[in-house]
C-alpha cells in the first residue's frame, strides 16, 4: 500500500549528466520492490508546480544511518528536475510510494537479460541482486546516447554473468542500440524473460525482438503522468488483455511494468479504433 | 456566533454539517468529479467516510476510451486535461465502482454524462434503481452530436432540456446537481434556465477551455489540442461565479469547486454562497487533499469564532447588500435592515453587532447593484 510522507534530501551526488539522490522515506523502503516507482511533488509547499513528478527506485535501504531511505536516479529536464536538482542535504520533500506495478520474478532459475536505457537502468541494481538471488543467470545490457548518460555500469559488473554496453555515438562500449545486441546475446544465453526499462522506442523495439524468438518481456514504461496513483487517466496507453481486447490502461497503477507482447508500442499515441470504447469512424 | 466573531472556538465544536438539497452531508468537502476516479485508489491515503461524499468520473452508457495521449500538460498553478471522459460504461461501473463504494460505507454522488438528451435519462433511471446514490451531478460539459457538437452547458435551451429529462427521470429523494461551464457570457442566465428546468443544485465550475503549445515541435502540446484548465489558476472565476449564482438564487444550493487546495480556499466558496466544495486538482499534488481541506476549514471557522459551517454559508453578500445570510428573505437596500429586517432568527445580542456591522460596511460598490437587482428577480 502506498504512503505519502515527509522526507529529507540525506545525500545528493552527480553521477555524469544525473543526479543521484537519497533521501529518507519511512514506510517506503520495506514495502519496494524492483519496479516501482516515487512520486515527489517538487517546488515546495506553495509550489504553482502541482503535479508530481515520477521516478523509478534505484534502490532502498531500509535501516541506514537516518532510518529507511529511498535513492533515484534523476536527469535535470524541466521545472521540477531542475528544482530537485537544486536541492541539498536537509532539504524536506514529500513523496508518495511505492508506487505501480513492479517486475515479476521467474519463481524457477531461468536465464534473465536486463536492459536499461539512459536513466532507465536505474531499477535494475535491485532486479538483479534479486534474481540472482534467486539463483538466475543474469547478463546486463545498457545503453544510451552518449557516455555521460550512461547509468549502473560498475553495479552491473557487481551483479551480473556479463555486461554489454552501446552507446549511440560509440563514446563507449559497442556503438550502436541495445537491440543491435540484444538477439546475439539471447542466443548465447538463452535467456527466457528480458527485463528492459528505457524510452518507449527502446522497449518497442525490444519487444519486436523477443516476441518472434518467444522469450517474456517485462517492459517498465515512461508515460507523462498526472497523479502517479491511479485517479486521473492521464498516462494511458493500449494495452491487450488476457480476453483479447485493447483497453487504455493506467501506466501508473496497471503498469508501469507490462509484458511487452501485450502493449500496442506503434499504436501509442493514438486512439486505434478496435480499442474497447474508442470513437467509431461515423459511415457515411 | 457572529457577535463572537473574534472569539476563537474548539475546533472540535464546529458543526460542519451541510446539505444540497435534500442531501443532508455530515461535512462540506467532497471529490470533484473525474479528479478521484471511483474513490477506491485514495482510500489508501484517508478514510473516505470523512468527505461528504466522493463524486465520480462522470460516467457514460457505454464503455469509452477517451482521447489518445498527451492528455495533460501542466500550467502555472494548474494543468490542462484532455481525459476525453474514458471510462468504463455505466453497466460496468454499478457493478465494479459503485459497489465498492456501497460496500465501504463511502457516500456517492454519481457524476453522469452523454452525448445526446435520452442518453442522460437512461443513466438517470438506471442509477435510480441502485441503492447508494445519494445524488447525481450532471455533467454537461459535453459536446451534443444532436446539435453538431455545441456544448450543452453554453446553450441553454439543451442544458434544460437535458435536465428536465434527468429529473423526471430520478427517483424523487435523490437531487439532481448540475454542474456548470464557466465558458458562457452570463453564467446565472444558464443557472436559471437549468433550475427552471429542474435542477436541485448547481456545481460550479467545471474546467476553462484552454491550450498549451509545445515550444518545442510548434504544435498543441495535448492531443486533444485544447484542453480543461484546472487548478489554483481558475479558483477566482470559480469564486466569482458562486458568487453570482448565489445572489441570484440564494435558495438553490451549490456545491463549489476550482483550485481548492486549502481550508481557507474553501471558505472562501462558502462564504461566496456554496454549500459544500469539491476538492479536485490538488489530489494530484497532495493525495490527502480532501481530508486535510476538511480539517483545515474546520480550523478556519474555529479561529474566526464560528460554531456552524452554515452561518457562513453566502456569508460573503452580507457586507455588500447589509444581510445576516440567516435570513431567507430577498435583500432589501443597506440600510433598511437595521429597521425594518431584524429577524426572528437572530437574538437580540445579535442586532447590536448586525447594525454596528451595516454601519460599519463600506459603500456598496456599484456592480453589486447589479447583483442585488438579480436577488429580486
Ligand atoms: C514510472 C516512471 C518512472 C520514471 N523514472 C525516472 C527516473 O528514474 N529518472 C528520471 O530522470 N526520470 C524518470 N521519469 C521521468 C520523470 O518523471 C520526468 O523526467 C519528470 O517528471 C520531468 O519533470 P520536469 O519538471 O523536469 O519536466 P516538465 O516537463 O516540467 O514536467 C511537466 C509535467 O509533465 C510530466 N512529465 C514530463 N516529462 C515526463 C516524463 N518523461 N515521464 C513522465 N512524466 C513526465 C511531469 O510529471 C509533470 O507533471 C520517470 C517517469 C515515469 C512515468
Ligand atoms: C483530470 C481531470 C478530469 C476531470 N474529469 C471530469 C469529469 O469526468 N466530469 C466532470 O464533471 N468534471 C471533470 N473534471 C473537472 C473537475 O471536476 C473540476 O470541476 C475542475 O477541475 C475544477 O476543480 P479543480 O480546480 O479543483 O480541479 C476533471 C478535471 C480534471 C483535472
Ligand atoms: S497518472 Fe493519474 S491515472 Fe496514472
Amino acid at each position: 500500500m502506498a504512503v505519502q510522507v515527509d522526507g529529507e534530501v540525506v545525500a545528493m551526488r552527480r553521477v555524469g549528466a544525473y543526479h543521484h539522490m537519497s533521501f529518507t522515506a519511512p514506510g517506503i523502503p520495506e514495502q519496494t520492490r524492483p519496479g516501482h516507482f516515487v512520486a515527489l511533488s517538487v517546488g515546495g509547499p506553495t509550489s504553482s508546480t502541482l503535479l508530481r513528478r515520477a521516478f523509478s527506485v534505484h534502490r532502498v535501504n531500509e535501516r541506514g544511518l537516518y532510518g529507511g531511505t529511498v535513492d533515484i536516479i534523476f536527469a535535470a529536464h524541466g521545472v521540477g528536475t531542475t528544482w530537485m536538482a537544486s536541492l541539498e542535504r536537509g532539504a524536506a520533500l514529500n513523496i508518495v510510494g511505492p508506487l505501480g506495478k513492479p517486475f515479476a520474478l521467474p519463481r524457477e532459475p531461468v536465464g534473465c537479460v536486463l536492459v536499461g536505457g539512459g536513466y532507465g537502468a536505474a531499477p535494475l541494481a535491485m532486479l538483479a541482486e534479486q534474481l540472482r538471488a534467486r539463483g538466475c543467470r543474469v547478463d546486463i545490457i545498457l545503453g544510451a546516447a552518449t557516455v555521460d548518460r550512461l547509468f549502473g555500469v560498475l553495479d552491473a559488473r557487481r551483479s551480473a554473468s556479463s555486461v554489454t554496453v552501446t552507446t549511440d555515438d560509440g563514446s563507449s562500449g559497442i556503438a550502436g542500440r541495445v537491440t543491435d545486441v540484444l538477439p546475439n546475446l539471447l542466443e548465447r544465453t538463452g535467456a527466457d524473460v528480458v527485463y528492459a526499462c528505457g524510452p518507449m522506442g527502446m522497449l518497442s523495439a525490444i519487444s519486436a525482438v523477443c516476441e518472434p524468438l518467444g522469450v517474456h518481456t517485462q517492459c517498465a514504461v515512461e508515460e507523462s503522468m498526472a497523479c502517479g496513483v491511479g485517479v486521473c487517466m492521464t498516462c494511458v496507453l493500449p494495452v491487450i488483455g488476457d480476453d483479447g481486447v485493447t483497453r487504455m490502461l493506467r501506466s501508473c497503477v496497471d503498469g508501469p511494468v507490462f509484458r511487452g507482447e501485450r502493449v500496442r508500442w506503434s499504436d501509442v499515441g493514438t486512439m486505434p479504433p478496435d480499442v474497447l470504447g474508442a470513437p467509431q469512424a461515423v459511415t457515411p | 456566533m457572529s457577535a463572537d466573531m473574534n472569539a476563537a472556538v474548539d475546533p472540535v465544536e464546529v458543526n460542519l454539517a451541510t446539505r444540497l438539497g435534500s442531501l443532508a452531508l455530515h461535512g462540506p468537502v467532497l471529490t470533484a468529479s473525474g479528479c478521484a476516479a471511483s474513490g477506491k485508489e485514495l482510500s489508501q491515503f484517508f478514510d473516505l467516510r470523512l468527505l461528504g461524499a466522493v463524486v465520480t468520473k462522470s460516467i457514460m452508457v457505454q464503455p469509452r476510451s477517451g482521447r489518445p495521449t498527451p492528455r495533460m500538460a501542466e500550467t502555472p498553478s494548474g494543468m490542462l486535461n484532455s481525459i476525453g471522459l474514458q471510462g468504463p460504461g455505466i453497466e460496468a461501473f454499478i457493478a465494479k465502482d459503485l459497489a465498492w463504494l456501497v460496500e465501504h460505507g463511502v457516500r456517492s454522488i454519481v457524476s453522469i454524462a452523454g452525448t445526446n438528451t435520452s442518453d442522460y435519462a437512461r443513466l438517470a433511471r438506471r442509477l435510480s434503481s441502485e441503492p447508494g446514490v445519494a445524488a447525481l451531478e450532471v455533467n454537461i460539459s459535453c459536446p451534443n452530436v444532436e446539435s453538431r457538437g455545441e456544448v450543452f452547458a453554453c446553450d441553454p435551451r439543451a442544458a434544460a432540456a437535458v435536465v428536465a429529462a434527468v429529473r423526471a427521470e430520478t427517483a424523487r429523494d435523490i437531487p439532481v446537481i448540475v454542474k456548470l461551464s464557466p465558458d458562457v457570457t452570463d453564467i446565472v442566465e444558464i443557472a436559471g434556465r437549468v433550475i427552471e428546468a429542474g435542477a436541485d443544485g448547481l456545481a460550479l465550475i467545471n474546467t476553462l477551455l484552454g491550450m498549451v503549445i509545445d515550444t518545442t515541435t510548434l504544435r498543441p502540446a495535448l492531443a486533444g489540442i485544447t484542453g480543461g484548465l484546472s487548478g489554483p489558476a481558475i479558483r477566482p472565476v470559480a469564486v466569482r461565479a458562486v458568487y453570482q449564482v448565489h445572489a441570484a438564487f440564494p435558495d438553490t444550493p451549490i456545491l463549489g469547486m476550482g483550485g481548492i487546495r486549502t481550508g481557507e480556499d474553501a471558505l472562501q466558496f462558502i462564504a461566496a454562497g456554496a454549500s459544500a466544495v469539491s476538492v479536485g486538482t490538488a489530489i494530484f499534488n497532495d493525495a490527502s487533499a480532501p481530508a486535510r481541506v476538511h480539517r483545515e476549514l474546520r480550523e478556519a471557522l474555529a479561529a474566526r469564532g464560528y460554531r456552524s459551517l452554515a452561518e457562513v454559508v453566502g456569508i460573503a453578500h452580507v457586507t455588500s447588500v447589509g444581510r445576516d445570510d440567516a435570513l431567507a428573505a430577498p435583500v432589501p437596500p443597506a440600510q433598511e435592515v437595521v429597521v425594518t429586517a431584524a429577524p426572528a432568527a437572530v437574538d437580540d445580542s445579535d442586532i447590536g453587532a448586525l447594525i454596528d456591522e451595516v454601519r460599519a460596511a463600506p459603500e456598496v460598490p456599484a456592480n453589486d447593484s447589479e447583483t442585488t437587482r438579480e436577488v429580486h428577480l
